[in-house]
Parts: structure tokens; C-alpha cells; sequence
């Protein structure tokens, strides 16, 4: 084997031989890590296998989390999905699963998500728009409806209102005669994000951040098979944050959040093995498979050193991803779908454990079925026909990927540390540092994408002028939904038992005013049926609304 | 210098457009009011009579543009302030251009407009109502 030495005064003569007389520009990832013309063993002097990548399944996990990844088993694929009402969403779900989906992941309107009801005239425009209006329980016994609750899983995009739709799907599967230790699936529940990038906060980040730990707390005994939280990177990516950006915060985020389980008393190990990560792949295919194992390496290393765990699974990054939503076009969009499958492939050699991927007409609205089938036939295609899977972590020991993964490591760290020494992530948000810093780095992006110096075929570069008004098929919104969403609602409230709603809103306002877990008594409230209107203004009473504090 | 409101009506939350607009209008020597997400049409309409602003921008992405453009219209009607120029951006298909210029917007941004032509188009906009 040719030592370093020789490699490097090899690589020496090739640079002065050949390198220089085939000058090229610099190049850059999209989080601004320079990339050499090629890598060698050299590049890999400070890595040591045993200690930095070792072997899947182990700590600190950096090939995968699990020993066979999908050579065992593959990911599970669960397309986003939910729209309108819940017939049409269940629908869909019924579609899905029969089209070979393995588990569900459900979209809802903003409406639920920002806990007010549908017959609120102000959020009329809204209901069943980006995804499926739930205003009580009946709402979620139709969605699940014919779908088994012992063999399925659900994720659920859910935050402020995360309890209400958790205690729904509780009562939705008790219905269905099946146990809480059976019912599997996960919740979003990470509201620091909201704050940061998405934007459905409702409450003030402690009272937030309480009902948060109270879901945590409430699960980790009695709902083994249910994943807690999300830690999640993809949203303040998408709002323009860069890959270390993407992953720092995440981190830092988790910290947060871990932090504030513990100051109840509880111990890592009792919760940690259920939480999970949500991290976007985008089309800068290798940056974005070693942030993701960048990140692994890094929690692991955290959960580990920092809060101490000692069961392996409190230190596995177990992870869902999504594609890059934001690197979808309006124009020409079925070039959509050739994106979808790049981002895709970076999500199975990144090794994920779950995924759902953009559809081509995502950049308009939500995914007809056709364009859903698409997008699930995406996943399939590369976990049956392409042979990626037999290998675990096949791109492991590539001179690039090592290198590339080594680096941003050191770079998200540094970022973390930098977000620590300010007082942490509550405070960075408080500040809008973290969001400022997010929409420096979405102005630049969106700057050098006008100069054409990012590329974007079909739209800066390769332009048909006559593909500007391509009409596509689009899922139109039915006029007739919102009435016939508050039709439905107005129909559940005049069949209630409304002493029993009052009464249980009475007693879930004042546990709220004190320290006990609220999940309990959310739960007694949606078996009355009570709204997700009344629920959320019941809570506002008591915790307050959050303002929006405008960074610019 | 030219005053401008960009408001974000309804309850989507996909503000980078807006912001990123924002700040390419601050950096070309503009003041920028943002109003932030979850606006009603009141709300934005009320804050840019407060700023005394000079044009107003509504960012939508949701699809919800021609029935919240008419909305806006309605209501700068019954306050008697319909001179205030509107110009609209996000998610606009070309086909609802020629509705929004009847509606009375003066200019359209659908997503991809470069930051040069909102700049240049909001000073004339601007410079035309003095």
C-alpha cells in the first residue's frame, strides 16, 4: 500500500504536472466548504475507523443506525398526504397503502394546526387548503377510518396542537379496540421551529415548550412504540438557513428540548430511544449525505458525553427526510420529478429511515394522485430495482464523502458552540438572531439564483420561452369544503353531551393553570368532543398568545 | 424615501418571499414595514394608513390572491383611500394578471421576479403618485 508520503508528493507532481495546466475555478459546497478537485487517502490522515465511523448499528453510528440498515429491512415510505376533509384524505391514505405506501404520514390544514376551528370566519380561505381540516374527534375517525391502527403507523405534522391530535388518535384507536402500547407512529411536536421558520406557534415558547415535555412524558411509559418528537432541520432549511445552518440548529434545538424533559426529573434513557430527527436531502448530493451523517456522528457523541446515556438507543439518530421542496420548480415542472429521485437517492445513501418525497406539481399545491403515485413509484424504484440497498452505507470510506463528513462536523460544532456562548437557542431566538441569520443566508441564495450563478435548469438557464404558461393539472379546492366542513362540525357539537364539554374544558383550564401534565385531560376533552378551537382558546386563556416579533 | 408596507394575509407561514423581498427593497434605500404572518386584510390595510406608507405589497402563496386583492379593494374603497397603490407577489399564474391589473394592482411579482424589477417598478410606482 502506497504510504501518505508518497500519496502526497504523487499528488504534488499531478498538481504541478496536470492540475495547473487545466486550470478550473474554485468550487464550493452550497454551505460554502470549498471542494478540491479530488480526494486521496491524504485527505483522510486524521480519521480513524474504528473511532469515526465504526460499524453500523454501533456508536457512535456514523454508517447507520441499525446493523443491516436496508438490507434488512428498507424505509418505511410514507408520502405526505391530506387535503380537504377527511373522506378525501382517507381516501388518499386507502390509495397510498394499497399502492404498496408502508405507513402514513398526515398533512393537515392550518387551520388545526394553529388551533382554531373551521367555522372561524377568519381563517375561512384556509380550511382543507394544505392539508385536512380536523376540527373534533369525528374528524379523525373518519381519517382513520378502515385503517388498522395495530399494523400502521402514522406521522404526524403536528406542533402547537400536537396534544390534541395525539389524544384524537389515542381515542381513534381505543375505538378500534387497539392498546396504547400498540399504537405506533410519530409526532412532529417541536415548536422552537415554529418560532424560527414555520410559523405555527400559538402559545409563548415556555407554555409551548411545557406541553412539549408533557406529550414526551406522558408516551415514554405508556406508548412504547411512539416517536415524541422531531427535532427538525427541514423547515428552517426551507426558509433558507445553509446545510451546517440546517443541522447546528437541529442540534441545538434537541438540547433545548432534552434539557427541559431532564429538569423534571427524567432520566435520558427513559425517553431518548424514542425521539427522532427530521433533515432535509436536497440536490447538493454529497454535502447533504454528509451533513447527514456529520449529524449522526454528532448526536451520538452529545447524547452520549453530554447528557450521559447509557442505552445505545438513547444515542441513535434515528431519522425522517424529506426531499427539498424549495429546489422545485414552477417551470417545467415535471423536471420536478427528476429532482424528487436526486434527493431521494442522497435520502437512501444518507440512510434514513423513513421518507417522503416532493411531488412534481408541489411548487403550485398539494400532490394529485397521480403526481403522489409518482413520487412513492420514486422510493420503490430505488429500494427494489437499483441494488443500493444490499450494501450498508456503500458510499462509507469514499476519500470525498470522509472528508466532506469530517469537515462539517467540525462546522456544525462550531455553529453550536457559537449559539451556546449567546445563551443557548431560546434566546438566540428570542433575539431573531437565529431568524436574521436564516434570512441573510435565503437573500444571498435568492440573489445568486437571479445572477443565474446557481443554476436552475429550465427557469435561469435553458429557458423555453413557450413552456412559460404550461398549464398543469392541479388539485383544485373544492368551493363547497368549508361549508361542508362546518356543516360536519356544527352537526358533532349539536350531538355532544355539551355539560360534559364544558366540564372537561373547565378542568383542562384549570390543570393548565397549574404544573400537571395536561395530556390527560386533552384527552378527556376530545373523547366529548370537544373543538380544537376550544381546546387551543381554552389553553389561550390561560397561556397567552405568542406575538411575532418581525426581524428584518 | 419611498414608504412601503409588505403584509402576509391569512395563516400560511411561508414568509421568505416576503422578507427576502423586504430586504432587497430596505438595501435599495427604501423603508420597509413588515407586518409579519397571520394578517387579516383590516389588519394590513389599517397598519399602512398608520405608516402613512406610499404603496402597499401583499405577498400570497397560497392561491387566495384574486379574492384577497378584491378584498383589499373593497375596504381601501370604503375607507376613501383607493390612491394608495397596490402591487401583489408569490404564487400568481399569468392567467390572473390581466384580473389583478383590472382589480386596480398596479404591479405583479410572480415568484422569480428579480429583486431589480420590484425595485425599479415600486420607485415608479411610487414616484408616479407624487
Amino acid at each position: 500500500m502506497s504510504s501518505l508520503d508518497e500519496i502526497n508528493k504523487a499528488r504534488e507532481r499531478w498538481e504541478k504536472v496536470l492540475l495547473s495546466k487545466n486550470p478550473v475555478d474554485p468550487a464550493r459546497t452550497t454551505s460554502g466548504i470549498e471542494a478540491h478537485v479530488v480526494y486521496t487517502p491524504s485527505d483522510l490522515e486524521e480519521m480513524d475507523y474504528l473511532r469515526d465511523l465504526g460499524f453500523p448499528g454501533e456508536f457512535p453510528f456514523t454508517r447507520g443506525v441499525y446493523p443491516t440498515m436496508y438490507r434488512g429491512n428498507l424505509w418505511s415510505m410514507r408520502q405526505y398526504a391530506g387535503f380537504a376533509d377527511a373522506d378525501e384524505s382517507n381516501r388518499r391514505f386507502k390509495y397510498l397503502l394499497e399502492q404498496g405506501q408502508t405507513g402514513l404520514s398526515v398533512a393537515f390544514d392550518l387551520p388545526t394546526q394553529m388551533g382554531f376551528d373551521s367555522d372561524n370566519p377568519m381563517v375561512r380561505a384556509d380550511v382543507g387548503r394544505v392539508g385536512v381540516a380536523v376540527d373534533t374527534l369525528r374528524d379523525m375517525e373518519i381519517l382513520f377510518d378502515g385503517i388498522p391502527l395495530n399494523h400502521i403507523t402514522t406521522s404526524f405534522t403536528i406542533n402547537a396542537t400536537a396534544a390534541i391530535i395525539l389524544a384524537m388518535y389515542l381515542a381513534v384507536a381505543e375505538k378500534q379496540g387497539v392498546s396504547m402500547d400498540k399504537v405506533g407512529g410519530t409526532l412532529q411536536n417541536e415548536i422552537l421551529k415554529e418560532y424560527i421558520a414555520r410559523g405555527t406557534f400559538i402559545f409563548p415558547p415556555r407554555p409551548s415548550l411545557r406541553l412539549v415535555v408533557d406529550i414526551i412524558d406522558f408516551c415514554k411509559d405508556r406508548l412504547p412504540r411512539m416517536n415524541t418528537i422531531n427535532f427538525s432541520g427541514y423547515h428552517v432549511r426551507e426558509a433558507g438557513a445553509n446545510a451546517i445552518q440546517e443541522a447546528a440548529y437541529c442540534l441545538s434545538n434537541a438540547i433545548t428540548y432534552i434539557e427541559e424533559v431532564l429538569k423534571r426529573g427524567i432520566d435520558i434513557d427513559d425517553f431518548a430511544p424514542r425521539i427522532a430527527f427530521h433533515l432535509i436531502v436536497g440536490l447538493d448530493f454529497f454535502e447533504e449525505i454528509a451533513k447527514i451523517r456529520a449529524t449522526r456522528r454528532l448526536w451520538a457523541k452529545i447524547a452520549k458525553e453530554r447528557f450521559k446515556a447509557k442505552n445505545p438507543r438513547s444515542m441513535m439518530l434515528r431519522l425522517f427526510c424529506g426531499s427539498s421542496a424549495r429546489e422545485a420548480t414552477l417551470r417545467e415542472p415535471l423536471n420536478n420529478i427528476i429532482r424528487a429521485t436526486i434527493d431521494m437517492m442522497g435520502i437512501v445513501f444518507a440512510g434514513a429511515q423513513s421518507a417522503s418525497i416532493l411531488s412534481y406539481d408541489e411548487a403550485y399545491t398539494i400532490p394529485t394522485e397521480e403526481s403522489a403515485l409518482i413520487s412513492l413509484r420514486t422510493q420503490q424504484i430505488i429500494g427494489y430495482e437499483t441494488g443500493i440497498t444490499k450494501v450498508v452505507d456503500p458510499l462509507g470510506g469514499s476519500y470525498y464523502l470522509e472528508s466532506l463528513t469530517h469537515r462539517m462536523e467540525k462546522e456544525i460544532r462550531a455553529l453550536m458552540d457559537e449559539i451556546e456562548d449567546a445563551g443557548g437557542m431560546l434566546r438566540c431566538i428570542e433575539t431573531g438572531k437565529i431568524q436574521m441569520d436564516v434570512l441573510k443566508n435565503a437573500y444571498e441564495t435568492e440573489k445568486r439564483k437571479q445572477s443565474g450563478e446557481i443554476v436552475v435548469v429550465g427557469v435561469n438557464k435553458f429557458v423555453d420561452e413557450q413552456k412559460q404558461d404550461e398549464e398543469i393539472v392541479l388539485t383544485q379546492i373544492n368551493p363547497n369544503l368549508a361549508r361542508r366542513q362546518i356543516e360536519r362540525l356544527h352537526q358533532v357539537k349539536a350531538e355532544r353531551n355539551h355539560p360534559k364539554v364544558k366540564k372537561a374544558l373547565e378542568v383542562l383550564k384549570e390543570k393548565a393553570m397549574g404544573q400537571v401534565n395536561l395530556v390527560p385531560f386533552v384527552l378527556d376533552a376530545v373523547k366529548e368532543y370537544a373543538t380544537v378551537g376550544e381546546i387551543c382558546d381554552t389553553l389561550r386563556e390561560v397561556f397567552g398568545e405568542h406575538r411575532e416579533s418581525v426581524v428584518l | 424615501m419611498i414608504r412601503i408596507l409588505i403584509g402576509k394575509p391569512g395563516l400560511d407561514g411561508h414568509d421568505k418571499g416576503a422578507k427576502t423581498v423586504a430586504m432587497a427593497l430596505k438595501n435599495a434605500g427604501m423603508e420597509v414595514i413588515y407586518t409579519g404572518r397571520r394578517q387579516s386584510v383590516d389588519q394590513i390595510l389599517n397598519a399602512a394608513l398608520q405608516e402613512g406608507v406610499d404603496v402597499i405589497g401583499l405577498s400570497i402563496l397560497s392561491g387566495v390572491h384574486l379574492e384577497v386583492t378584491e378584498e383589499l379593494m373593497a375596504r381601501m374603497k370604503e375607507k376613501g383611500v383607493e390612491e394608495i397603490p397596490i402591487v401583489v407577489g408569490g404564487v400568481i399564474p399569468k392567467k390572473d394578471i390581466p384580473f389583478l391589473k383590472q382589480m386596480g394592482v398596479k404591479e405583479v411579482y410572480p415568484i422569480g421576479s428579480p429583486f431589480e424589477d420590484i425595485v425599479k417598478g415600486i420607485e415608479k410606482i411610487a414616484q408616479r403618485q407624487r
